[in-house]
């Protein structure tokens, strides 16, 4: 024991121990500092997180085309446990992204990102940006066929910015088209890279943290004033203050345990997502669609007009970007508390109500034809005769059904045709059918005279009755 | 302790004070310079995949007889430059149809709006995008949905029996 203490002894001499980490993580904090304030130490963990099971993930990883697909097929189903470490990876990212959003929310209700915290707010939105490049990057590297149709979609949308556009789309696809490159590329930023600036970044965000301090839990009619802040927030912290370390961190501990409880129980009950089918630019049987953070700006972009969509794939981020790194500029001193700042509450509710709706249509995807719709319901069929029967089987044979649902079967597209009979005359079906409009192309090229007929046909039958 | 020591821990004297700003704008330029350097033959690296113009290949896509009169078909082909790890994703994919007894069409399989997929009904007549629902009629023509413009057209010839298409990078716009 007394050699223990005296290795002890010699190490933190020589290393500063007492003087350097404990003194850190012994800063003096806000009494009244409580469970809010979980959020960024979370976070931090959740990073930490994946940086352990990425190490562990690459091990086995192969980053190119040829086996990137099978490495991950190996470390799913045949390596002891890899199913579980794969699933902490991408529960880990889950939770990191959710984890984030919800300190950077935090921070901006109670008006932390105010005098003199300026530029720990920025650092965290930097580390934010990363967080969703991380979580974007991760998402392509399975290789399957949604992650190469997504990176084509990302290219296209990167080709959208005016003049850089296809600068832009090369530098994305590292080259002339979506293929070896593309993937380590992706690869390199995504190990390598991103998570090297968000060390970085994090570092300083830390020092900063310690720097300035935790900010007090504000109070409402007690605002900022630069002039007064500093000086008013030492003696808070000599009248009322509690050494980080254990005071404040227990809740941080038990706060990050549960998170890791939840992301272990996720991986190892529910698993990692399943991996469809294998990277194939020559099976058009693809529909990309990004892992769930990313569904919303899926659905933003698919419900906005096509007209306004250049400026929105382009400009939505950069002004999103723009706003979150001036707002300390613009709202440095003042008011902190949410009692006193309804137009902050109301800039993360509405936006978090609106993500959350889009987030739902982005899983049901109403916009998207369904191409797997094969055929009517028999009931649907059963008692149709002659030219409605003929026209029923056209009805699925021309796609109709893509896009039109009967009798719960069909795509979401265009409107629900189950009692189409009893809205639209004859003469208003045909003119549909022939001239298209409102997203549905013309048939007229198409169709012969009797085909329309017999889906004309058919479509009256459909009154609901 | 001597006048320049003093000098130097008080921030007096001028000319000592004037030669160490000196010295450390020297180190930083150099070091400036030196980060710059080494820089070149990274970014040159980096962007090389910008740098190489991509050639234009003829790819054999099949027999002039493998197309049916009128039918579209998806015919797959090896990318011009693919490296030699691409795998699967050396090749890329077309659609063709035959509209004459040597004359054939070719699309690319990318819809203009997103670069998704696209895919042919062949009962409706019409390219069906899985993403957004763009359509297209069998010319390329847009038929409905988000589509700024048609499909993307490739040089498609016959030689010696042979279909040959024209291999190019990936078009998205």
């Amino acid at each position: 024991m007394k050699y223990l203490q005296r290795v002890y002894a010699w190490l933190d001499d020589r290393l500063g121990i007492s003087d350097g980490i404990l003194a850190a993580l012994r800063h003096p904090v806000p009494r009244s500092v409580n469970w809010w304030y979980v959020l960024g130490s979370a976070t931090l963990v959740a990073f930490v997180v994946q940086v352990i099971t990425g190490v562990a993930l690459a091990f086995t990883y192969v980053p190119a085309p040829i086996s990137a697909y099978e490495s991950l097929q190996f470390i799913t189903n045949e390596a002891i446990l890899g199913s579980v470490v794969r699933g902490i990876h991408y529960f880990g990212a889950s939770a990191m992204v959710l984890l984030i959003a919800a300190h950077a929310a935090r921070v901006f209700l109670m008006g932390s990102y105010k005098y003199p915290r300026e530029l720990t707010w920025l650092t965290g939105v930097f580390l934010l940006l990363l967080t969703l490049g991380m979580a974007f990057t991760g998402q392509l590297l399975r290789w399957e066929q949604n992650a190469y149709w997504s990176m084509v979609v990302a290219a296209a949308q990167a080709s959208r910015a005016p003049i850089v556009g296809e600068l832009l789309m090369r530098i994305v696809v590292a080259g002339q088209t979506v293929g070896g490159a593309t993937l380590t590329r992706f690869y390199a930023t995504h190990v390598f890279l991103l998570p090297a600036l968000m060390f970085l970044l994090i570092g300083l965000h830390l020092t900063l943290v310690l720097r300035h301090g935790i900010s007090e839990p504000p109070r409402a009619g007690q605002p900022v004033d630069p002039k007064t802040y500093r000086r008013w927030y030492q003696d808070l912290l000599k009248r009322d203050g509690i050494p980080f370390w254990p005071e404040a961190a227990w809740r941080d501990v038990i706060f990050a345990l549960a998170v890791g409880l939840v992301v272990v129980l996720l991986s190892i009950i529910v698993g990692p997502p399943p991996l469809g089918e294998r990277a194939d630019p020559t099976l058009v049987q693809a529909y990309p669609r990004p892992d769930w953070y990313f569904l919303w700006y899926f659905a933003l972009l698919a419900l906005i007009p096509p007209e306004i969509e250049d400026w929105v794939i382009i400009g939505f981020p950069v002004l999103v970007g723009v706003v979150l790194l001036a707002l300390p500029f613009i709202a440095p001193s003042g008011e902190r508390s949410p009692r006193r700042r309804p137009w902050a509450v109301a800039a993360v509710g509405l936006p978090a109500v609106a993500i959350a709706a889009l987030t739902v249509q982005g899983l049901r995807a109403p916009w998207s034809p369904n191409l797997q719709a094969q055929a009517l319901p028999a009931a649907v069929t059963a008692p149709l005769q002659g030219s409605a029967a003929q026209g029923a089987v056209l009805f699925s044979q021309k796609g109709c059904l893509a896009c039109h649902v009967i009798a719960g079967t069909g795509g979401e597209r265009g409107p629900d045709l189950s009692t189409v009979g009893a809205r639209r005359s004859r003469e208003e079906l045909t003119w549909r059918i022939l001239y298209g409009g409102i997203g549905m192309p013309a048939y007229g090229e198409s169709l012969v005279p009797e085909e329309v007929t017999a889906l004309v046909d058919f479509l009256e039958t459909r009154t609901g009755r | 302790m001597n006048d320049a020591v003093r000098g130097a821990v008080s921030g007096l004297g001028g000319a000592e004070e004037t030669r160490r700003r000196l010295m450390a704008r020297a180190i930083v330029g150099l070091l400036g310079v030196a980060g710059a350097v080494v820089s070149i033959p990274i970014l040159a690296y980096l962007l090389s995949p910008l740098l190489n113009p991509a050639p234009n290949v003829w790819r054999d896509v099949g027999g002039v007889d493998d197309f049916r009169l009128g039918e579209m078909k998806l015919v797959d082909f090896e990318e011009p430059s693919p490296l030699p790890w691409a795998g699967q994703t050396a090749r890329t994919a077309a659609w063709v149809r035959r509209t004459g007894p040597a004359s054939f069409i070719a699309f690319g399989v990318n819809c203009t709006h997103l670069g998704c997929p696209v895919n042919w009904l062949a009962e409706a007549g019409i390219f069906v995008c899985p993403c957004h629902g763009g359509v297209y009629y069998a010319d390329g023509r847009v038929a409905a949905g988000p589509p700024p413009r048609p499909l993307f057209r490739y040089d498609i010839r016959v030689q010696n029996g042979r279909v040959q298409i024209l291999a190019r990078p990936l078009q998205l716009r």
